[in-house]
C-alpha cells in the first residue's frame, strides 16, 4: 500500500490538473458563446445571397456559368476544416478518420484528389499519410472574421474555375447543440442545389443576368466555406469545453477516491499506533 | 416624402440598416440611383461608396464590390466587406495603400498578384475617400 505522503502528492496534483481543466473548460465556454454570435450574425447575409442565387438560378434558366455546370469528374477537392491545437475530445478525429475512409473508398491514387486543410491538425494528419494538401491555412483566430479566410476559399472556387478540381467536397462539424456536434458532408462546387425557402422575386438584371452570376456565384461558394468555418469553431469550442468538462469530472471522482484511501491509511495508522502503545504499556504492568 | 428600407449585409453581421429617400451608388453598368417604389432589380456593384439620403442629411457607405438587390419593400447590399464612413480606419487603410502600391512596382502587368494589388489599392483609395466624406 502507498505511503500516506504517496497519496497526499497525487490527491494534491490531481487538484491541481483539475484547476487548469476547470479553467480550460470556462475560457471554452466563453468562446463557444462568441462563436455562436459570430455564427448568428452571419446568418442574413447567407440567407439573403442564397435568395438573390436561388432567384437568379431558378428563374432564368439557360444561364450558363462555370461554377453552375457538373463536367466529368477527373479530380477532386476536399476542404476539411479542423483546429490548431488538440485537446478537444474528439472534435478533430471524427472529421478526419471521415474523409480519410472516404477518400481511401473512392479513390485509387493519389493523383484523383487533393486536399485543401485549414486547421493545423489537418494539415498534419494528412501530409504524415502522403496525401497531396495543396492549400493550406493555419492561425485562424477563434473568432474569424472573413477577410481572413478569403483568400484561400477565392483561390479554393478558382481551382474550380479553371478545371483543376472537377467538384468539391466540404468537411467539416456542424454544431447542433454544446454536447453534440454531426461531421457534415457538403458538395460545394459545382452548384447544383440551391434552395431558398423565401419567396422567389422575378428581377431586372442590370447588365444581364450571366454577369450577375459571375460576381455572384464565386461569393456564394466562398460565403459557404466561411459560414462552414464559424460553424466548425463553434463545434470546436463545444468540444474542448465538454472534453474539458470530462476530465474535471474525472479528476474530481479521483480526488474523492484518493481521498477514501488516504483517511482509511490515516485511520489505520492511528489504530496501529494506538494498539501499539497499549500493547506497551500492557507490557509494562 | 416616402423612405424605402436599406440594409447593408456583410458575412461579418449587418453593416446598416435604417429607412432611407434615396440610394445612389456605382453599379458596373454606370451610376445608379434608387427611389421608393423601383422595380425588383439586381445589379453587381464597383468598388466605391454608397450615398444614402435621408432628410437632407447623406450618409456614406464603403463597400467592396458585391451586390445590390432591389425589391418593392427593400434595397439591401450584399458585399463582402463594407463600413460606415464613421468606422473606417483611416491608418490601416492608408497602410493598405502603401502596400498595394509597393506590390504593383514589384509586380510584372501580366502576373494575378498585379491585379490582386490593383483590387487591394482601389479598396484602400475608396476608404479613405469616403472616410473623409464624414
Amino acid at each position: 500500500m502507498a505511503s500516506l505522503r504517496d497519496i497526499k502528492s497525487r490527491i494534491t496534483s490531481t487538484k491541481k490538473t483539475s484547476q487548469i481543466t476547470k479553467a480550460m473548460q470556462m475560457v471554452s465556454a466563453a468562446k463557444m458563446n462568441r462563436a455562436e454570435m459570430n455564427a448568428k450574425a452571419f446568418v442574413p447575409y447567407m440567407t439573403k445571397i442564397q435568395e438573390v442565387t436561388a432567384s437568379i438560378a431558378q428563374g432564368s434558366k439557360g444561364v450558363q456559368n462555370p461554377l453552375l455546370t457538373s463536367r466529368p469528374v477527373k479530380k477532386t477537392g476536399y476542404v476539411v476544416i479542423s483546429s490548431d491545437r488538440g485537446l478537444a475530445g474528439a472534435y478533430n478525429s471524427n472529421v478526419l478518420r471521415q474523409l480519410f475512409n472516404t477518400i481511401k473508398s473512392r479513390h485509387k491514387s493519389n493523383d484523383e484528389f487533393a486536399i485543401i486543410a485549414i486547421g493545423r491538425v489537418g494539415r498534419d494528419f494528412f501530409k504524415k499519410r502522403n496525401m497531396p494538401v495543396v492549400l493550406d491555412i493555419i492561425g485562424v483566430p477563434d473568432q474569424p472574421s472573413f477577410a481572413e479566410i478569403k483568400d484561400i476559399a477565392s483561390k479554393t472556387v478558382g481551382m474550380f474555375a479553371d478545371e483543376t478540381f472537377d467538384e468539391l467536397y466540404l468537411y467539416y462539424s456542424h454544431y447542433v447543440s454544446a454536447i453534440q456536434q454531426d461531421v457534415t458532408e457538403k458538395k460545394l462546387l459545382p452548384l447544383t442545389d440551391i434552395q431558398s425557402e423565401g419567396k422567389l422575386t422575378s428581377y431586372e438584371f442590370e447588365p444581364s443576368a450571366e454577369e450577375i452570376l459571375d460576381v455572384l456565384l464565386p461569393q456564394y461558394a466562398e460565403s459557404l466555406i466561411y459560414g462552414a468555418l464559424l460553424d466548425s469553431k463553434a463545434s470546436e469550442h463545444a468540444a474542448r469545453m465538454t472534453a474539458m468538462k470530462n476530465a474535471t469530472d474525472n479528476a474530481n471522482d479521483l480526488i474523492s477516491n484518493l481521498s477514501l484511501v488516504y483517511n482509511r491509511a490515516r485511520q489505520a495508522a492511528i489504530t496501529q499506533e494506538i494498539t501499539e502503545i497499549v500493547g506497551g504499556a500492557a507490557a509494562l504492568e | 416624402m416616402k423612405t424605402i428600407k436599406v440594409s447593408v449585409v456583410t458575412p461579418d453581421g449587418p453593416v446598416y440598416e435604417s429607412d432611407v429617400e434615396m440610394v445612389s451608388t456605382k453599379a458596373q453598368s454606370g451610376e445608379l440611383g434608387i427611389l421608393p417604389g423601383h422595380i425588383p432589380m439586381v445589379a453587381p456593384l464597383q468598388i466605391g461608396s454608397v450615398r444614402l439620403k435621408n432628410g437632407g442629411k447623406t450618409e456614406y457607405v464603403a463597400v467592396s464590390g458585391g451586390l445590390l438587390e432591389v425589391r418593392p419593400d427593400q434595397v439591401s447590399i450584399l458585399a463582402q466587406s463594407a463600413e460606415v464612413s464613421d468606422s473606417i480606419d483611416v491608418e490601416r487603410a492608408l497602410r493598405a495603400k502603401e502596400r498595394a502600391e509597393e506590390r504593383l512596382r514589384e509586380q510584372q502587368r501580366a502576373h494575378v498578384d498585379f491585379k490582386r494589388a490593383e483590387m487591394a489599392l482601389q479598396r484602400a483609395i475608396n476608404r479613405i475617400s469616403v472616410s473623409e466624406k464624414r
